[in-house]
């Protein structure tokens, strides 16, 4: 089907600004199937139905629009205490002097540079193919563009329990960098691993993660997307779960222009378990989108979506949430909650959640709600001793405390909770206050 | 130490007038009660003492050892020694009740110049002090007041109170939701904190409060006004006859 002529003027403009498609063997090939599918699709327009909310200009453009990097001052980069193996990006390129070593007990990481000189790999079996997947019944070109055009990333195979987290650090130096990343990981049955992943990565910023966990296997993933007010990002999570494996990913976003984050997640295997969780605290020109799709595909799987976001002076919070059951997924168990904490009249809250559900013998329920802070419970505070500020941040923190209740590294959720806290000393409604 | 004089408030949003002059002095280590019917202004005294939103003073002072506590934010009357009891204590999910006690306690003490507490010694402190109110480990880490009964609301705010060691404590309606037992224990847990250095404010409709809670001065409001003060003698005059004889007598 032919694209109509503003979509092909946009795509034509995109891809002659991009180079022309790299590497040889089984990864040229991802890649031109890649682009066939962006072509057939086109670049997301504000008309698509998962785009009404967030505007995709920006992440269309030829070029990123500028982005200073963020100092952080005193702030300790999060995770900097834990045993775990680093890699870092900057502005998108692999840095090997500032990374550990590419290796550690039960995980092989390999460049994805390297991997592609090779005639057979495993990855060829995940790169490209979940994203593929995962474009039915919601089109993601921006997954496709990705693919097609993703300059680094990691291919990580865990094949037992691996001891240590593997930490992504993404550093963003340049104003203009335009960083495209493609990772894949691969969990053999019973297999386990936590994925880090920290900073804003460039000025503009395209993630892809396919992730595929085999029978009993579990995968962790705990993300941080920096503190850069002027960064862009879009980012996909494609996961594939095997019976009775798990995945848990938790994000928190604090600032950015715009970060649309989807995930895509399908249960094939029976008694498989995904939870989805995420914390956004946006002031000002923030925009924020988290759009979720998740499959139950076999019997007896649960799902839990939960999404809250604080939002003032002006910023905006997406959910797009659905739960798609198929005929036969019986006993599944299937949650989204959506919440929004308002601090003042100038900030919104925009929610789709999406139920569609074929199979008769299931427990799924969703929520959406968008509220200002309770004032008694603020007085009552104050009453005790508590200036308005803390008392303000202690409701802000019980409000995002179901989200951080996801992640089981208590620890990590610990140091999350006392970031988020200095942000709200920091950051407050100019409205009223 | 607390001294209110010629007090008129009226609700902010609507043109409600509520108090219509109100004195009251209570010195260091005495203890006073109000009373008198529904809708007299006992409440709304005690919101505005203690800051609330939604009210406007037109006309009078509220003065806390000198200090005018009506143009102070809630939290530094806190902090200035002013403690309310709620009538309904707020249930606050998501904040543990040992976290909201810690934060207030060391908030005060930072707005005070004074040293915090560490955790350690924190701890010890409110077991002990939760131990006389028959508050358990349980309830301390639940989130504030949420699934709480009646009665264990009520022995929360004592338990608040005794954290805090306010000088000049206001009890909204304490006794009200609460059992015999549960009167007797809350009773017990305010009786402890009197001293000479510290004063209170019973607000309450019933006269049992008071067998408990002995206070040396009586005032009955009514229409937002101080309209009768007397002895504990005048707690029983009201619980044998209503407030009708007053109100005719002052009327």
């Amino acid at each position: 089907m032919a694209l109509p002529k503003a979509k092909e003027d946009a795509l034509s403009a995109r891809l002659a600004g991009l180079p022309a498609l790299s590497g040889k063997g089984w990864i040229s090939a991802a890649r031109a199937e890649a682009l066939a599918r962006l072509q057939a699709m086109g670049l997301p327009a504000k008309r698509d139905e998962y785009w009404r909310y967030t505007d995709p200009a920006s992440l269309n453009a030829v070029d990123p629009a500028a982005a200073k990097s963020f100092n952080p001052g005193d702030e300790a980069p999060p995770f900097d205490g834990l045993d775990r193996l680093k890699v870092v990006f900057v502005d998108g390129v692999f840095d090997p002097q500032a990374s550990d070593d590419l290796g550690a007990e039960g995980i092989r990481i390999e460049r994805l540079a390297d991997a592609a000189a090779a005639d057979i790999h495993w990855a060829q079996g995940l790169y490209g193919v979940l994203e593929a997947a995962g474009q039915s019944p919601v089109q993601r070109p921006l997954a496709a563009l990705n693919t097609a055009f993703a300059t680094d990333g990691l291919l990580i195979h865990v094949t037992g329990n691996a001891t240590k987290p593997v930490a992504l650090i993404y550093v963003h130096n340049s104003d203009n960098s335009d960083a495209i990343l493609h990772h894949c990981v691969k969990l053999d049955p019973g297999a386990s691993l936590t994925l880090l992943e920290n900073g804003p990565a460039a000025a503009r910023f395209s993630k892809v993660l396919e992730v595929d966990v085999a029978d009993g296997a579990s995968f962790h993933h705990i993300r941080l997307q920096g503190r850069d007010h002027e960064r862009r990002a879009v980012t996909h999570l494609f996961a594939r779960l095997g019976a009775r494996s798990e995945l848990r990913s938790f994000t928190l976003t604090a600032n950015g222009r715009l970060t649309r984050n989807e995930a895509v997640v399908d249960l094939t295997g029976p008694d498989a378990r995904a939870h989805l969780a995420g914390a956004a605290v946006g002031d000002g020109d923030f925009h924020h989108d988290d759009t979720v799709f998740i499959t139950h595909g076999a019997e007896a799987c649960e799902s839990r979506q939960v999404f809250k976001k604080v939002l003032m002076n002006g910023a905006t919070g997406v959910f797009q949430g659905k739960i798609l059951v198929k005929s036969g997924a019986q006993k599944t168990d299937g949650y989204q909650i959506s919440q929004s904490l308002l601090l003042d009249e100038d900030s919104q809250f925009l929610a789709k959640p999406e139920l569609e559900i074929y199979a008769d013998d299931v427990k799924c329920s969703h929520g959406s709600t968008s509220g200002a802070i309770d004032e008694t419970a603020l007085f009552y505070l104050q009453s005790r001793g508590v200036p308005r500020r803390t008392a303000q941040a202690l409701l802000v923190l019980a409000f995002l405390a179901e989200a951080i209740q996801e992640i089981a590294d208590e620890d990590i959720a610990e140091d999350i909770r006392e970031r988020l806290e200095r942000w709200l000393a920091r950051h407050g409604s100019k409205a009223g206050a | 130490m607390l001294e209110i004089k010629n007090l008129h408030v009226k609700l902010e949003e609507e043109d409600k007038v509520i108090l219509r002059g109100v004195d009251l002095k209570i010195g260091a280590g005495e203890v006073h009660a109000i009373m008198g019917p529904n809708g007299s202004g006992k409440s709304t005294l005690s919101y505005v003492l203690s800051g609330r939103d939604g009210y406007e003073v037109t006309a009078g002072s509220a003065t806390l050892d000198g200090a005018e506590l009506l143009e102070m934010e809630p939290e530094d009357r806190a902090a200035a020694g002013l403690f309310l009891a709620f009538q309904y204590p707020v249930e606050i999910p998501g904040v543990g009740n040992m976290t909201f006690l810690r934060t207030a306690v060391n908030a005060q003490k930072k707005s005070r110049g004074e040293p915090e507490v560490s955790a350690a010694d924190f701890l010890k402190l409110v077991r002990e002090k939760a131990k006389t109110l028959k508050i358990d480990a349980e309830m301390l880490k639940r989130p504030v007041n949420v699934g709480f009964s009646g009665g264990e609301k009520k022995r929360n705010e004592i338990l608040q109170m005794a954290m805090l060691e306010p000088r000049m404590c206001i009890l909204d309606e304490t006794d009200s939701g609460l059992d015999v037992d549960a009167m007797k224990l809350v009773s017990d847990g305010v009786n402890a904190l009197r001293s000479e250095g510290r004063s209170f404010l019973v607000i309450t409709h019933y006269q049992r409060l008071l067998d408990h809670i002995k206070p040396d001065v009586v005032h009955i409001m009514a229409a937002g006004r101080i309209i009768k003060t007397g002895g504990p003698e005048l707690a029983l005059e009201v619980e044998n006859n209503g407030y009708a004889d007053i109100l005719n007598e002052v009327g």
